[in-house]
């Protein structure tokens, strides 16, 4: 995969362009990023992935708390590691600024969702809110605390009241807030 | 679906078998419509054909989709009968009634499936008209099975191929292809048929395929919604695109075909130039990766800063654009040239320094004779070859520059407010912050550590608000501390205000004194010091906020307002004393126009007198007395209050930030403390000063525009000097905010704020064009009464009289008064349907907890229903069987059972006596059996419900909990 733009064909580029929310030049510059994370044996494979450990490396990520869990979510490969190309495209076009608000919601409802399950549980929303609030002790709240965090979060946000907050619900209570739109973005 | 696989609650088995009727209504209704089709269609080959050919093939279709109709049912039965003994053989081991639920729910699905099946295949029969059919039955089939396997992601993708399933019916058929069923191509082959002969299409077939083609450009237009992976959406789109080509070719006839294939093309076109504009116009966007970078250092909400720098720069750009193209450019070109008349030239008296460098930089000099200020215009109607109105362009680009203004600062607010989507504000808060306090563009580490500090003592902020709302311990030190400080605030504004007052009306002693006879800073003295207090008050203000003790949140918004009102206080304070200057100026005015004439007298008397057929004297311009023109006066003093400003800006990001950061960085290696960690340290980049100084940069702007109109080209170039700087700045010496805000919370409040400001900057701007008279000898409007009489005249002599005339009846205030009358009903209207639409949605969210109670007690009697069922199937078999499954472990759970079911097994003791454990519960257990029997009835369903629970969570702790939760509710 040597030259960048001349390996995406025409065609695979419009294509691409009508299926996520990226332009021409997000799309070559994303191709650009991808190759340079393939290895040198990787390139001559007809789908090459790129293993987990190096998409983890770019800056974008680097210092996301939930990194694992998006390139889980998007790879889809059976072991769930490594991104194809496509796979890539698939996160950035989530990612992307013009991406809607139900497709954002979507994945960051299965970026959430550690055991993919299909539902955020007490156990989902503790290793969302451990994520979110960092490795380091001093930081981390007490177990009384995310105990009585979790309960105010599912008296919210669990409409139907069944323990644990479905997608349904997560898109509910994610369309009010002002400010996911705009952060839940990752630009290269 | 993962649902199925975990939610057990008996509330599903009524959900799944709505749902499993419903998906096969669609899936029989849609068919329907497909085999009418295929009827005609075949009696149409019928005729053609070989008839016996044609009914054998059909019979051999028939008899093939028998015999698979046959085997699947005989595997489905299979199916039940081991499901049925799986279900006994669950019952007698009493596994929980999680699997119970999950399995009787297939079951009951089953049936479903079959008894609708059935009977359909009956009436099937007579008409062999299989392959439709066939589909439909088997995607039933697939459903089930892939609903058995139940895999997670399977069942996700599963969901979206129902949909697609549902959208047309050839995606149905694709569909069964994709998960490997040859069935389908003989609906393939049929579509084929038709494309060769489209003209045999009937018109509702044509309609159909129509639509058929609306719905794959719908649904390529919808792909990129969808959360599939990119293999998936790959390959439908591929065939959308395939079926797509293959089919709009066939609508339309004869000439309308040609058409529809031009459009077709013509669309394609388009579709494809858009996205090539679309792609075009991202890339003009600029600085993205500037924006970027800082976005990935210091968060959302520096990024945002800049954001609105760059929105800014955007407004500028365009009003610079009207100013520059309509108003500069033609005077500059075709007006008068510079020397012609009085006004366009600079006077004797100041022609010596009229070129020193500072007189330009005051704007004085040849910089004042020229276009960039009011007064260089002439009052011409018409200039050039082009007849450019110039005055009448003067005037409408300031009243349009305003009009733009608000047009898009209003546009604007009203997007953000849609995102925000309105409404309840603190209903989630605590989802919010879980869900979305995360900035996914954070990308430098410590920003990272930032964040993470700050979301967690937001998480503690909001549980200790929660658990008690608000001791304060001392609460009248507080209220006298924070009425002190107010008062302190109230003070400072004050002496802000009057200082300034003080100043502008010591420069205009100076100013008629002459400025040459002072100091620099004597002449600058009113901008410095309005400079200087925007530079200090705050800082003042944030030492007294640290009495009051607020929250961190209400002290930015105090801080915020306290800063607002000292810059509106000084601005007003500011356009006062101009006002002052301005009764000044004119009443000089009036003088000058006197002696003007006593002037001009003289001149007449002289010439007069030596020889009255000689040509009038000419006297030079820059001779000519002159008045002194407030509107050139107000425009000058805007542009040196921005220069100023600006140079304020620049200088203290240079010291402040800059300077701070090189002698934190260098001096900490011989310094006696950690200057990085301790006292000085680096500076934050403080965003609501900022773009409180951008909003009043603005307003500026926005009130000395119509009186210089050089003021937005000088913006622009601020802005993007701005730009620069400020990225380099915040990338070099910032450190990110411990306290991270969020960015587009406080957007709305920024535009607001803008919204006021820029109210309020057109409000003196409007009542000077409106109440003073402008000058007698410059400007685009000397010689008139108002500065609007310009609109009077165009309409006189430039439209025919009716136009006029039709002006001034819209202008009368019999028609005017209405229509204000209308356009405050209609706000009032507005403002009580948005009233009405928030207490329907309250309503609503009412009904729909109402709803889920309700639910839930229907569900608890299916799930009692579902447990007599159990009892009845328990029955039905011989108890010794169930009890032998018993673990001895579970024996305490065995004499709840045995208790509860006392009432009806009371016939089997005798058989349990040799089993002494039993014997003696039942023997315990004889008050319950005198009890009355609905209680025993009413225990039971306690008991297996309660039951599971206990067994479970021994293998899925986490599952079990909710199982046990909801089916304790």
């Amino acid at each position: 995969m040597g030259a960048t733009a001349s390996h995406l064909g025409k065609d695979l580029l419009s294509e691409y362009q009508e299926l996520t929310f990226l332009t021409k030049q997000e799309i070559l510059l994303a191709h650009k990023r991808f190759t340079e994370l393939l290895s040198r044996e990787d390139k001559n494979l007809p789908e090459p992935r790129a293993p987990t450990e190096a998409i983890l490396t770019l800056p974008e990520l680097k210092s996301n708390p939930f990194r694992e869990r998006i390139v889980r979510v998007f790879s889809t490969s059976e072991s769930r590691d490594g991104l194809t190309f496509e796979d890539f495209l698939d996160l950035l076009s989530a990612f992307s600024d013009s991406a809607t608000l139900e497709i954002k919601s979507h994945y960051a409802f299965r970026i959430f969702d550690f055991d993919d399950d299909g539902t955020l549980d007490e156990n989902d929303l503790e290793k969302l809110v451990n994520c979110l609030t960092g490795e380091t002790d001093d930081t981390r709240l007490t177990p009384d605390e995310m105990k009585q965090l979790i309960s105010n979060i599912l008296e919210e946000s669990d409409i139907d009241k069944d323990g644990t907050v479905n997608l349904s619900e997560f898109q509910h209570v994610i369309s009010r807030s002002p400010d996911f739109v705009s952060s839940f973005k990752i630009v290269l | 679906m993962p649902k199925d696989h975990l939610i057990t609650s008996e509330n599903d088995i009524g959900i799944e078998l709505e749902d499993s009727g419903e998906g096969c209504d669609t899936r029989n209704g849609k068919p329907t419509s497909g085999r009418k089709r295929r009827r005609r269609r075949e009696s149409k080959k019928e005729r053609k054909k070989d008839e016996g050919r044609g009914s054998r093939n059909a019979q051999h279709a028939v008899d093939s989709g028998e015999r698979t109709e046959k085997e699947r049912q005989r595997k489905r039965r299979k199916d039940r009968e081991e499901k049925a003994e799986h279900v006994q053989s669950l019952d007698k081991s009493k596994v929980n009634s999680r699997d119970f639920a999950a399995k009787n729910k297939k079951n009951l699905k089953n049936e479903k499936t079959r008894s609708k099946g059935i009977p359909k295949r009956e009436v099937e029969e007579g008409e062999a008209k299989q392959p439709q059919r066939k589909g439909c039955a088997k995607a039933e089939e697939n459903e089930q099975d892939t609903c058995e396997r139940a895999g997670k992601k399977k069942g996700k993708k599963k969901k979206h191929r129902k949909k697609v399933e549902t959208s047309s019916e050839h995606e149905s058929s694709e569909d069964g292809d994709k998960e490997g069923e040859g069935e389908d191509e003989e609906v393939e082959e049929e579509e084929v048929e038709k494309e060769v002969r489209p003209e045999t299409l009937t018109p509702e077939e044509l309609e159909k395929l129509k639509e058929a083609v609306d719905d794959k450009k719908k649904l390529i237009q919808a792909l990129r919604v969808k959360p599939w992976p990119m293999k998936k959406k790959h390959s439908t789109l591929r065939e959308s695109q395939e079926f797509l080509e293959k089919y709009e070719g066939a609508l339309g006839k004869g000439k309308g075909r040609k058409l529809y294939a031009y459009k077709v093309m013509m669309n394609k076109k388009w579709m494809k130039f858009k996205r090539d504009f679309e792609n075009f116009t991202t890339a003009c966007i600029p600085w993205e990766m500037k924006i970027k970078e800082i976005e990935s250092h210091f968060g959302s909400s520096v990024a945002s800063y800049f954001i609105f720098l760059r929105w800014m720069y955007g407004i500028n750009m365009i009003l610079f654009g009207l100013t520059f193209g309509l108003v500069m450019v033609p005077e500059a070109l075709m007006g008068r040239p510079y020397g012609s008349m009085p006004r366009k030239t600079v006077p004797r008296a100041e022609e010596t320094n009229a070129m020193d460098f500072a007189v330009l930089w005051d704007f004085g000099g040849y910089a004042q004779y020229s276009v960039l200020f009011y007064g260089y215009y002439n009052s011409q109607r018409a200039i050039g070859w082009l007849k450019f109105r110039m005055p009448l362009s003067y005037f409408l680009v300031g009243v349009g520059t305003v009009a733009y203004s608000y047009m898009v600062v209003i546009r604007k607010m009203a997007r953000n407010a849609n995102e925000t989507g309105g409404g309840d504000e603190n209903s989630f808060n605590f989802s919010w912050k879980t869900f979305t306090s995360w900035d996914y563009l954070i990308g430098n580490p410590e920003t990272a550590d930032n964040k993470f500090a700050s979301i967690t003592t937001s998480f503690k902020e909001a549980i200790l608000e929660e658990q008690e709302s608000r001791k304060d311990d001392n609460i009248h030190l507080t209220r006298f501390l924070r009425v002190l400080a107010n008062f302190l605030v109230l003070c400072c504004l004050a002496g802000s205000g009057y200082l300034i007052y003080f100043v502008v009306r010591r420069s205009q002693k100076f100013a008629l004194e002459g400025f040459e006879n002072h100091t620099w800073w004597e002449r600058n003295e009113v901008n410095m010091v309005m400079s200087l207090l925007g530079m200090f008050c705050p800082m003042l203000f944030d030492v007294i906020s640290a009495l009051e003790n607020y929250h961190p949140r209400v002290a930015l918004q105090w801080q915020l307002g306290r800063i607002f009102a000292l810059f509106l206080g000084n601005l007003y304070t500011f356009i006062i004393a101009l006002m002052d200057e301005i009764n000044l100026k004119r009443k000089e005015e009036d003088v000058v126009q006197f002696n003007m004439t006593m002037w001009e007298a003289s001149l007449h008397n002289n010439t007069a007198s030596d020889n009255s057929t000689a040509p009038p004297l000419f006297t030079h311009p820059a001779d000519v007395p002159r008045g002194p023109c407030w509107e050139t006066m107000v425009g000058q003093e805007f542009v040196r209050l921005i220069i100023s400003d600006t140079m304020t800006t620049y200088i203290t990001l240079l010291i402040g930030d800059f300077l701070r950061a090189v002698l934190v960085r260098f001096l900490n290696y011989c310094w006696c403390w950690d200057l990085e960690a301790g006292f000085p340290s680096y500076s934050e980049f403080d965003v609501s000063g900022n773009v409180l100084g951008l909003i009043f940069n603005q307003g500026m702007i926005w009130m000395g525009a119509f009186y210089a109109p050089c003021l937005p080209a000088l913006n622009v170039l601020r802005l993007h000097v701005s730009m620069y700087l400020q990225c380099w700045a915040v990338m070099c010496c910032n450190v990110p905010q411990e306290r991270v805000f969020k960015a587009s919370g406080s957007n709305n409040f920024y535009m607001a704020m803008l919204l006021v400001i820029l109210f309020l900057s057109t409000l003196p701007a409007i009542y000077t064009i409106v109440t003073i008279p402008p000058s007698f000898d410059c400007g685009p409007f000397s010689g008139k009464a108002r500065m609007f009489d310009v609109i009077q005249e165009t309409l006189e002599s430039d439209f025919p009289a009716w136009i006029s005339k039709v002006f001034s009846y819209a202008a009368n205030p019999g028609l005017v008064l209405p229509f204000m009358l209308l356009m405050v009903l209609a706000i009032y209207y507005l403002q009580s349907t948005s009233k009405s639409y928030k207490e329907a949605n309250v309503e609503l969210k009412k009904k729909l907890q109402m709803q889920n109670e309700e639910n839930k007690k229907k569900n608890k009697r299916a799930a009692l229903k579902a447990a007599m069922e159990l009892e009845e199937a328990r029955k039905a078999p011989s108890p010794r069987v169930a009890e032998q499954s018993y673990n001895p472990s579970h024996q305490h759970r065995r004499h709840d059972m045995a208790d509860s079911r006392a009432g009806s097994f009371s016939s089997d003791q005798g058989r349990n006596g040799d089993d002494q454990a039993p014997f003696t519960d039942c023997r315990r257990s004889q008050p319950v059996k005198a009890s009355a029997s609905t209680r025993g009835r009413h225990a039971n369903q306690g008991a297996t419900a309660g039951y599971p629970a206990g067994h479970l969570r021994q293998s899925e702790p986490a599952k079990l909990q909710r199982v046990a939760s909801t089916q304790r509710r």
